[in-house]
């Protein structure tokens, strides 16, 4: 028998018996040009630091800030099934903000957000709660701080 | 997905930019995610041209520590050897996934009682509950994950850590050990199942 995380057919096995919500619309914006762009990065890694922390199960839609000099993160994704090889050596794997900054640096980027937010990737069937709540709610955030493009990192 | 701009990367999961420690090809990786901006419709999917496979990593040489001492059970007196190993690589990293139900420092006494259940004993009487002992794996998977990136001297390849940890440490062999106990003594699965992969025996 293969192990389950390394199969891709088991995986897609399983994927199958998921439910996919259907999205209605997509809104598309023309981006700023990168170089005077802020940009944040919003995993789905539940990245979290001491204190804190994500509820196993598919019920906890919550977000967690990680501000830009944050080093001591926890990765919240548990699943026995997962490896977190990666993100052990790097946590550039799953939260790119060593390569942001240097982006930064190098005037690729106009600039790297103070904040940046984390979330559980196990969500409810229906994504209600991150779409009606938690995920408005961190946009917000994200507008106030003039962010102008957020790099999605699912895991 | 509802996205309106999305890079399709064939990596394995938790490896979103794909390779640790390779800081030119996960700079790749965001500029060809970066340069969906100068889309002006959408929503556009785009495929990253490198693929990486979950299955054709190399097996991960980290050298272990010889016996020590004797008297305690290999488990134990190789996670007490692997204390410093664990310790140079927080310093370095800052960072732990250590803690979800107990500290570094608990990491032996805790293997201590992965051996007693492969001997026997009863999960329950060590103090352990369904939510504990999944939590605890989880910390001694994540100790001995986190020190071996420490004594690696490749680069850390999809499950390379995983493998390791199970095949060759006394560690992983005593808690697959525990696990099987569990499982013959007709144990709940929801409790013996997550101690491991689906598929390690």
């Amino acid at each position: 028998m293969s192990i389950f995380g390394k199969d891709d057919k088991a995986i897609a096995k399983f994927s199958e018996t998921l439910p996919i919500p259907e999205f209605p619309q997509c809104d598309f914006n023309a981006a700023k040009p990168l170089n005077a762009s802020k940009v944040a990065i919003v995993t789905t890694a539940a990245l979290h630091q001491d204190g804190a922390g994500f509820a196993l199960g598919d019920s906890d839609h919550h977000y967690e800030t990680l501000s830009s000099s944050a080093k001591n993160l926890k990765l919240g994704h548990h699943s026995v099934n997962f490896d977190r090889g990666g993100f052990a050596a790097d946590m550039n794997v799953v939260f790119p903000i060593d390569r942001l900054q240097e982006m930064a640096s190098a005037g690729i980027i106009g600039a790297v957000a103070k904040n940046h937010y984390s979330f559980a990737g196990n969500q409810s069937a229906t994504v209600s709660e991150i779409r009606l709540d938690s995920g408005p709610d961190c946009a917000k955030r994200m507008l106030d701080e003039q962010v102008d493009v957020v790099l999605l990192t699912g895991t | 997905m509802g996205v309106p701009r999305a890079l399709y990367t064939d990596f394995p999961l938790g490896l979103s930019l794909g390779k640790p420690d390779d800081k030119e090809f996960q700079t790749q990786v965001m500029l060809s995610a970066f340069e969906l901006l100068k889309e002006t419709k959408g929503p556009v999917i785009r495929d990253f041209p490198v693929s990486i496979s979950a299955t054709d990593s190399e097996p991960l040489n980290c050298a272990l520590p010889a016996r020590l001492n004797p008297d305690l059970h290999p488990a134990v007196d190789e996670a007490q050897a692997l204390k410093a190993a664990y310790q140079r690589a927080l310093e370095k990293s800052k960072k732990t996934s250590v803690g979800m139900r107990i500290s570094a420092v608990d990491i032996p006494d805790a293997l201590a009682k992965f051996a007693q259940i492969a001997e026997g004993e009863h999960w329950e009487t060590l103090g352990f509950s369904a939510e504990s002992i999944y939590g605890t794996v989880h910390d001694i998977r994540s100790y001995y994950e986190e020190l071996a990136c420490e004594l690696a001297e490749v680069p850390i390849e999809p499950w390379a850590t995983e493998q390791w940890f199970y095949e060759q440490t006394e560690a992983g062999d005593v808690v697959l050990k525990a696990r099987r106990a569990m499982r013959d003594k007709h144990v709940a699965q929801e409790v013996w199942f997550g101690l491991a992969p689906a598929g390690r025996e």
